[in-house]
């Protein structure tokens, strides 16, 4: 039994996120992000968790690392322009292995951009925006329900994987409103505990995979458990330890603790795939239009399908390569020049073509321009 | 004597040389803190080098 | 600081520290040490969050919960720390540029919202690992390798920089005043509020020689002829002021909220209206 209500993106993130237990929250205002924050200011202390705003972005991802340290789940949320501001942040976090959730709805830019129209310029940054090399996990819905899904999934995978995980939302689906149904209390909804060291204190290396998962436990702050987090090169004490020799084995655990377990991480949603001889690539927000264009192409008889990834990065390599042996062409759709997309052509590697529907004037596709293109790929190709 | 070195810390800065007041304290020629010679009983314990001293390599030992 | 609190209080192995020889940041954090043993904590309740530079990599050595974060960024992550468990005693190490420059605008606001962290800046004037460029603590007319014309920008007084943010306690010391070092930096953690201790140091490597102030025992020396006691420096004419600066603790204040106590208020106000 659960309440239906006709919800926000970016409320049913926050809702989302109290119900996984994220009791902190850390940021600071920029449109098309900041009813998160808002909500948050008045869920976080009814459920006796704590939110701050802050002088700037990066204090925000600053007091998230600090909670988490302290063993609370933290969350901050943004725009481009303050996702710029967190890199140095997010890097920290993916280097000391602190794990947190740091949402990106983005907006039309560079720059300040066009704060209240819908872009998906921030793709590559959600990857490659930190200094120096480094895995993050991606996660992007497309659907009211789905923030609140995709929210409680990034949660569960930071703490999982003891890494900073980014929702990577756009203005569509920030401030889209829909129909959700949430159930009446959070309290029987998993709330993914982080694994904490059984060994005793002395014993106890921060960075040391005990379990063959790679992933160390990580003992809160102040329980007992006396360790040092830095953002130098470390061995597995967690000092720091620049040699050769250190530095590859850290970077090496750093990238297979997930590309070991892409099977887990890697989310997609195939529509209408399953006799399709094209197949539309399309995301996020911009993934709304491929459903209706699909829908559409159907009807006059084309055999498309979409291909949605939900995980954003790590690249669903296996599944597009696949994808690239099933049907004769790819439209990739997306709400920027093409970034994904660069992506896709890689996976794909020259066995069928793979065309780009791009859209960056600030608006997102119509279903009939959308057809267009799918017929500009098939060739007006008839079943 | 009633001082104990550790020299492995030393780095011979000198500060406990210069604010000895008894002057029992010399930097050897491995820049290391020493006691000098014919000093080894001059010592009066006032701390001032265990105090000041920025790498924990001097301390005043107390009386068995 | 007595070798028993050294055996207590530092990790095993990794001394000798990293510091240069006659650098001040040693004495600081021994300071930090005997300061926290005269408070009886346990060390599974501290935590020493410290940003980046020289004194930074003091958090490493420290048998605590510590972390060694960003350049300019550990009072924001103090502050979530602090937030997420109250009960943790956390102090923050930082220097003059990590604190007043990169990380100038935190400082500031962690001061306005009087959050119980007990701030120790390290203050050797100088950007030391980087080998000596100038810092907003500097004082105007020094040599730097980034003004070799000498700097003409005026230096910050970070106490005052601090009360007027709001900070509820502020102090100054110097590693030649080190019993006053441990002294104002146990009032500072005792003070429930944000708490900031400037603690003067000295660079022998890049200050002092840049600016031929003679060896690391010389420039404690100057810290002994300049620092004034409070008491002292209160009766002092401008003339007689110049070029010095005065030690002790500088101000104190409880007419403001503590921020995580204001916090709970905060719940107590979203939980009675539910």
């Amino acid at each position: 039994m659960g309440k239906v209500l006709l919800m926000q993106g970016n409320s049913a993130v926050v809702e989302g996120a109290i119900s996984a237990g994220v009791r902190f929250y850390g940021g600071y205002p920029i449109t098309p992000s900041t009813e998160i924050a808002e909500g948050m200011a008045k869920r976080l202390p009814e459920v006796g968790g704590k939110f701050m705003q802050t002088e700037d972005e990066l204090a925000g991802m600053g007091a998230v690392i600090g909670a988490s340290l302290a063993g609370v789940k933290g969350m901050t949320a943004t725009s481009g322009p303050g996702f710029s501001l967190k890199q140095e942040m997010l890097g920290l976090a993916c280097s000391a292995e602190i794990p947190c959730v740091v949402v990106d709805v983005q907006r039309v830019g560079p720059a300040t951009g066009q704060p209240t129209s819908p872009s998906q310029g921030d793709v590559m940054q959600t990857r490659w925006g930190t200094h120096g090399d480094h895995w993050v996990i991606v996660v992007s819905p497309t659907s009211v329900p789905e923030c609140f899904d995709l929210t409680r999934r990034a949660v569960e995978l930071s703490e999982t994987y003891r890494c900073p995980v980014i929702l990577l939302m756009d203005e569509i689906v920030g401030h889209m409103r829909e129909r959700i149904e949430l159930p009446e209390s959070y309290d029987d909804l998993p709330k993914f505990p982080r694994k904490v060291p059984s060994c005793a204190p002395e014993d106890y290396l921060a960075y040391r995979d005990v379990d063959g998962t790679k992933v160390p436990p990580m003992a809160p702050f102040g329980s007992g458990y006396r360790w040092h987090v830095s953002g130098l090169v470390h061995d597995e004490t967690g000092f720091p330890k620049g040699t050769p020799s250190a530095t590859r084995t850290s970077q090496d655990r750093l990238r297979t603790k997930l590309t070991d377990r892409l099977d887990d991480i890697i989310m997609t949603e195939s529509y209408r795939m399953e006799d399709a001889e094209y197949a539309v690539i399309s995301y996020g927000g911009a993934a709304r239009t491929a459903y209706d264009a699909v829908d559409a192409a159907r009807e006059q008889g084309i055999k498309v399908g979409l291909f949605r990834p939900v995980t954003i990065w790590p690249f669903a390599e296996k599944e597009i390569a696949g994808l690239s042996s099933k049907v004769k062409g790819i439209l990739v759709h997306e709400l920027n020049c093409g970034q994904y997309f660069l992506e896709v052509e890689r996976a794909v590697h020259g066995k069928i073509p793979v065309t780009l529907y791009a859209k960056y004037d600030n608006e997102s596709a119509s279903p009939e321009e959308m057809l267009e293109e799918i017929k500009k790929m098939t060739g007006g190709a008839q079943a | 004597m009633s001082l104990k070195l550790i020299t492995k810390r030393c780095k011979g800065c000198g500060i406990c040389t210069f604010f000895c007041p008894k002057k029992v304290l010399v930097i050897t020629e491995l820049n290391k803190a020493a006691i000098a010679e014919g000093k080894e009983n001059d010592c009066i314990k006032c701390g001032q080098c265990e105090m000041r001293c920025p790498d924990y390599a001097i301390f005043v030992e107390k009386e068995a | 600081m007595k070798e028993e609190l050294v055996e207590k209080y530092f990790r095993p192995g990794r001394l000798p520290h990293l510091w240069c020889p006659g650098c001040g940041h040693g004495i600081i954090t021994g300071a930090i040490v005997q300061a926290i043993d005269q408070e009886g904590w346990s060390k599974d309740d501290v935590a020493i969050i410290s940003g980046i530079g020289c004194s930074s990599r003091a958090s490493g050595y420290l048998d605590f919960n510590t972390a060694n974060t960003l350049h300019g960024r550990a009072l924001p992550i103090a502050s979530g720390l602090k937030m997420a468990n109250p009960k943790l005693h956390v102090i923050v190490v930082s220097g003059d540029g990590d604190c007043t420059a990169i990380g100038g605008n935190h400082l500031i606001h962690a001061a306005r919202r009087n959050i119980d962290l007990t701030l120790v800046v390290f203050n050797n004037s100088i950007y030391g690992m980087t080998g000596g460029q100038y810092s907003p603590m500097t004082p105007v007319g020094s040599k730097a390798t980034t003004a070799p014309y000498m700097t003409i920008e005026e230096d910050f007084d970070l106490p005052s920089l601090a009360q007027a943010a709001g900070a509820t306690y502020t102090a100054r010391a110097t590693t030649y005043h080190t019993q006053l070092l441990i002294d104002v930096i146990k009032k500072g953690m005792e003070h429930k509020g944000f708490s900031l201790i400037e603690a003067v140091s000295a660079c022998p490597t890049n200050f002092g020689r840049q600016n031929k102030m003679g060896a690391p025992a010389l420039m404690m020396d100057w810290q002994r002829q300049h620092g004034v006691p409070l008491a002292a420096w209160n009766k002092m004419t401008e003339e007689q002021r110049a070029g010095k600066f005065p030690i002790g603790v500088l101000s104190e204040r409880t007419d403001r909220k503590e921020y995580t106590e204001a916090y709970d208020e905060v719940i107590a106000r979203a939980q009675a209206a539910l």
